[in-house]
């Protein structure tokens, strides 16, 4: 665990990428096959099988701290990780080791096959020869979320720099459904398993938000448009079998079995990138419906029934078992038109129609109508582009609406936790009705540290009544709240939810008296619910 | 019943039997400080009485006052009260104040440390009836480690920065924690200082506490004169213009904070160093048990939690509110 432990210290202690990625290659080109598998699978979010709850660990925690289990709940919020939560309160350890990371790794494996009774004697020995750093990663490998400031981008990188490999071949390696327990270092990195390869997707390409006007992009003619619809990211694979990606490379083929049937209309060696939406026959369905599908994990018939999905296919990747990424998107789209026109209007996938467009003036006008297509702005591509990896900024936009907004008043706050454990930014927001303020949703993000510093101190002079750890404020500040959307809850007071709720501005100069009343949100409702 | 030795009032803890205010927050006539920090010496005050360390520093801070110093230990009668001032081990200076009215006993502690840190007055346990605390580390998350290696680490990472050719950043409250850390750190290379930083030091140095060589940053001082310098400024300092004619460099942060993983990245430092002017969560369980107080108030922090824990532990504890903690320059 000393390496393991000593990579993290030198990535955790530099905000500079070129020193993380220096320490990681370092590691890749001197650790053991074991360990360096192992560190790639956390890096790119797999971890071991959990052998003992959290409850458990919290329970144990406490008891060997020497303090009460609400006190480590309560202390839990604060640090905002259970991992650290736990390895700043236990006693230091009496005793050191040097074992492998993935000797800790077999040794949490190993507790499956123990009697429950006797894995918290193999937890408390592993605390009591750990050094604080350590500890904090052992109980990081039970909770799981490695996300330690190392992207998956940056450790293919330090891979790359380390094996000699190109960048974006490692990058498909690493894609797919394998585990250390599947593979080896020597074959997934280092072979080429053909197996392997028949399932695993190609890194998505993702788009940055448009921050500019459209015109500084360029002639409209070099441009197609797209709906950005509101569903989920997915790829489609037909090869031998037919396989379905999430965005976050999460096989979810069996959420979705409308898809066995694209075997019968594609032909095999087709890879589709596309957005998975529920389906009315003729328009995508609002995000909601999509939602206990996302979850369900089996489908029953009624809701297979109720909310069918398709996927709207916006790019061909792989083309008759070709990689067709590197061709211009134009080619691409022609070659995912002539695949797809030929389809019956049953088949569970259709082309998202790509938008031509004369001038950036029309398309903005087009855009205003995206809540009406129910999609939630615009992509634009540029044509000449190739299918990139990952988040790259210049051939691909996001072109979203703008938000939705309405003023509302702060009633009640609630302090941050993890980076903002010392400051109040959790808050509550209520809009009149009548003479009463109904609170209507929660936000926690979109401010300045400056201004969550500044609302902190507010908050401590201001505070009228605490209720475990919220606190009722006066009601003086109103805040701009922005959101993606606005639906029906009969769970909620006020009768309404939002998606994605966050505080665009501070409006101090804006009184109580004039911040919105639940009618206006109703009114919301009834015009884009 | 008599009225209370203390009270808590909208102005700052009030002494009805002396007529006089402890670290108040609004104006008022007559005021005892703690220590010289700002959420504890405020300006307005009709007159000051605060130890004879701590008043260079509160006079230096607020410019004409009226006020008086008192050498530790030593009681004075206010109207129908007794005070004296007791170190707390703080900041140089920094006391708690013992406040006796017809036999009982009360301190209100200010901000504390237990810890020595080879520049404070070493905190002294002074037996009450009632012991106002804070709890700015009130959480069982906050230990600190041991010092000495605390301070190896940093004069390592100094040196490690020097070789590479990077100017070492250090950020660290002007008052208290700064020149802690000038006893802490080994004189490896030239150390630089901020305006802030440098017009505390003067004061200190002018009393007698005895701090490490520094060379305060001037508008016209040669930057490339310095190689291998470590930059002592304020945290709002660094970052800024100001810290732009150093070069690259590595930045590192003291403070209890630095205990938090997450508060270490929202303040995107390279190093993050537990070094805190107040009790950790072991010492200030032990400094109130020290006192045999039976009613313990509880100001500054995670004051609901701690309360919750004392009275765990079969304390009558209550939670304060205060204005203590709050202004941006507070140490931690
Ligand atoms: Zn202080
Ligand atoms: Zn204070």
């Amino acid at each position: 665990m000393k390496r393991f432990s000593a990579l993290f210290s030198a990535i955790d202690q530099s905000t500079k990428t070129t020193v993380k990625t220096k320490a990681l290659a370092e590691f890749f080109a001197t650790a053991p096959d074991e360990d360096k598998l192992w560190t790639i699978a956390l890096f790119s979010g797999r971890r071991p099988k959990r052998a003992v709850t959290t409850t458990q660990l919290r329970e144990w925690a406490a008891e060997v701290a020497g303090i009460p289990l609400w006190l480590l709940e309560e202390s839990y919020p604060i640090v905002g990780d259970l991992a650290e939560t736990i390895a700043l309160i236990l006693p230091e350890a009496t005793q050191t080791s040097d074992h492998s990371l993935s000797h800790w790794i077999n040794t949490l494996h190993a507790l499956h096959d123990i009697p429950a009774e006797d894995r918290k004697a193999q937890i408390l020995a592993a605390w009591d020869q750990l050094d604080p750093t350590e500890r904090f990663l052992f109980n990081k490998l039970i909770t799981g979320g490695f996300r330690i400031g190392v992207s998956r981008k940056l450790m293919t990188r330090a891979l790359a720099q380390a094996t000699g490999q190109d960048e974006a071949e490692l990058a498909h390696k690493l894609m797919g459904d394998w585990t250390p327990a599947t593979t080896t270092y020597a074959s997934l990195i280092e072979a080429d398993d053909p197996a392997a390869a028949q399932s695993r997707p190609y890194p998505f390409y993702l788009a940055h938000q448009l921050e500019d006007a459209p015109e500084n992009l360029g002639a409209p003619s070099d441009w197609q448009a797209e709906w950005k619809w509101d569903g989920i990211r997915g790829q489609l694979i037909i090869r031998d079998e037919h396989h379905l990606w999430s965005r976050g490379e999460e096989l979810i083929t069996d959420r979705f079995p409308e898809f066995a049937r694209a075997r019968d209309f594609l032909p095999k060696g087709t890879v589709l990138d596309g957005e998975i939406v529920t389906w009315d026959g003729t328009a995508p369905m609002p995000f909601s419906t999509l939602q206990p599908r996302i979850t369900r994990k089996t489908v029953p018939k009624k809701l297979l029934k109720e909310a069918p999905v398709i996927l709207l296919a916006y790019d061909l990747l792989e083309h008759q078992g070709q990689d067709i990424r590197n061709q211009p998107l134009e080619q691409r789209r022609a070659a995912l038109e002539t695949l797809l026109d030929a389809m019956s209007s049953d088949a569970p996938v259709r082309a998202s129609p790509a938008i031509t467009f004369d001038s950036w003036e029309n398309l903005k006008a087009l855009r205003q109508t995206s809540r009406e297509m129910r999609a939630e702005g615009l992509m634009l591509k540029r044509k000449a582009s190739p299918y990139l990896a990952g988040r790259k900024k210049g051939d691909w936009w996001k072109w979203k609406l703008d938000p939705l907004t309405i003023d509302a008043v702060m009633i009640y706050a609630q302090q941050g936790h993890g980076r903002r454990a010392n400051l109040f930014t959790d808050f509550t927001f209520a809009v009149w009705k009548g003479n009463e303020l109904v609170p209507f949703t929660k936000a926690y993000s979109g401010l300045t540290d400056k201004e969550f510093a500044q609302i902190t101190a507010w908050v401590r002079r201001n505070t009228q009544a605490r209720f475990g750890p919220v606190r009722q404020v006066t009601p003086e500040h109103v805040f701009e709240i922005a959101f993606e959307g606005i639906q029906a809850s009969p769970r909620h007071k006020s009768g309404i939810a939002l998606r994605f709720p966050r505080m665009a501005r501070w409006r101090q100069d804006k009184p109580v008296q004039e911040a919105n009343t639940l009618d206006d949100l109703h009114a919301m409702l009834a015009t884009y619910g | 019943m008599r009225a209370p030795v203390l009270t808590f009032t909208d102005h700052g803890i009030y002494c009805p039997a002396g007529d006089f205010y402890i670290d108040p927050w609004r104006p008022v006539s007559r005021a005892l400080i703690t220590h010289g920090h700002s959420d504890h010496a405020r300006p307005g005050m009709g007159s000051y009485l605060a130890t004879d360390a701590a008043l260079p520093i509160i006079r230096h801070r607020l410019g004409e006052i009226t006020a008086e110093g008192i050498p530790y230990g030593e009681t004075r009668r206010i109207g129908g009260a007794s005070v004296s001032f007791h170190p707390a081990g703080h900041i140089p200076g920094s006391a708690q104040i013992r406040v006796e009215v017809a036999g009982e006993v009360w301190v209100a502690s200010g901000d504390y440390k237990v810890l020595p840190d080879g520049l404070s007055e070493a905190f002294e346990p002074v037996p009450c009836h009632s012991f106002i605390t804070e709890s700015t580390f009130g959480l069982p998350v906050f230990r600190w480690p041991d010092q000495t290696e605390v301070a190896r680490e940093m004069t390592a990472w100094w040196a490690a920065n020097a070789a590479a050719g990077l100017t070492t950043f250090l950020g660290a409250y002007s008052l208290g924690k700064a020149q802690r850390l000038l006893r802490m750190l080994e004189p490896i290379g030239p150390i630089l200082t901020h305006g802030a930083v440098e017009a505390s030091n003067a004061v200190l140095r002018a009393q007698g506490y005895d701090l490490l060589e520094t060379l305060p940053v001037t508008p016209d001082l040669d930057v490339k004169a310095h190689p291998g310098a470590l930059v002592l400024a304020p945290p709002s300092a660094l970052g800024s213009q100001w810290a732009r004619r150093f070069g690259k460099g590595s930045t590192g942060f003291a403070s209890g904070w630095m205990r938090l993983r997450g508060v270490r990245r929202r303040r995107s430092v390279d190093r993050g160093f537990v070094v805190s002017d107040h009790a950790d969560w072991d010492d200030l369980h032990q400094a109130i048990k020290a006192t045999g107080a039976e009613n313990i108030y509880v100001t500054h922090g995670y004051t609901d939690i701690f309360t919750r824990h004392l009275i765990d532990q079969g304390y009558n504890a209550q939670v304060v509110p205060t204005q203590f903690g709050e202004t941006e320059e507070e140490p931690a």
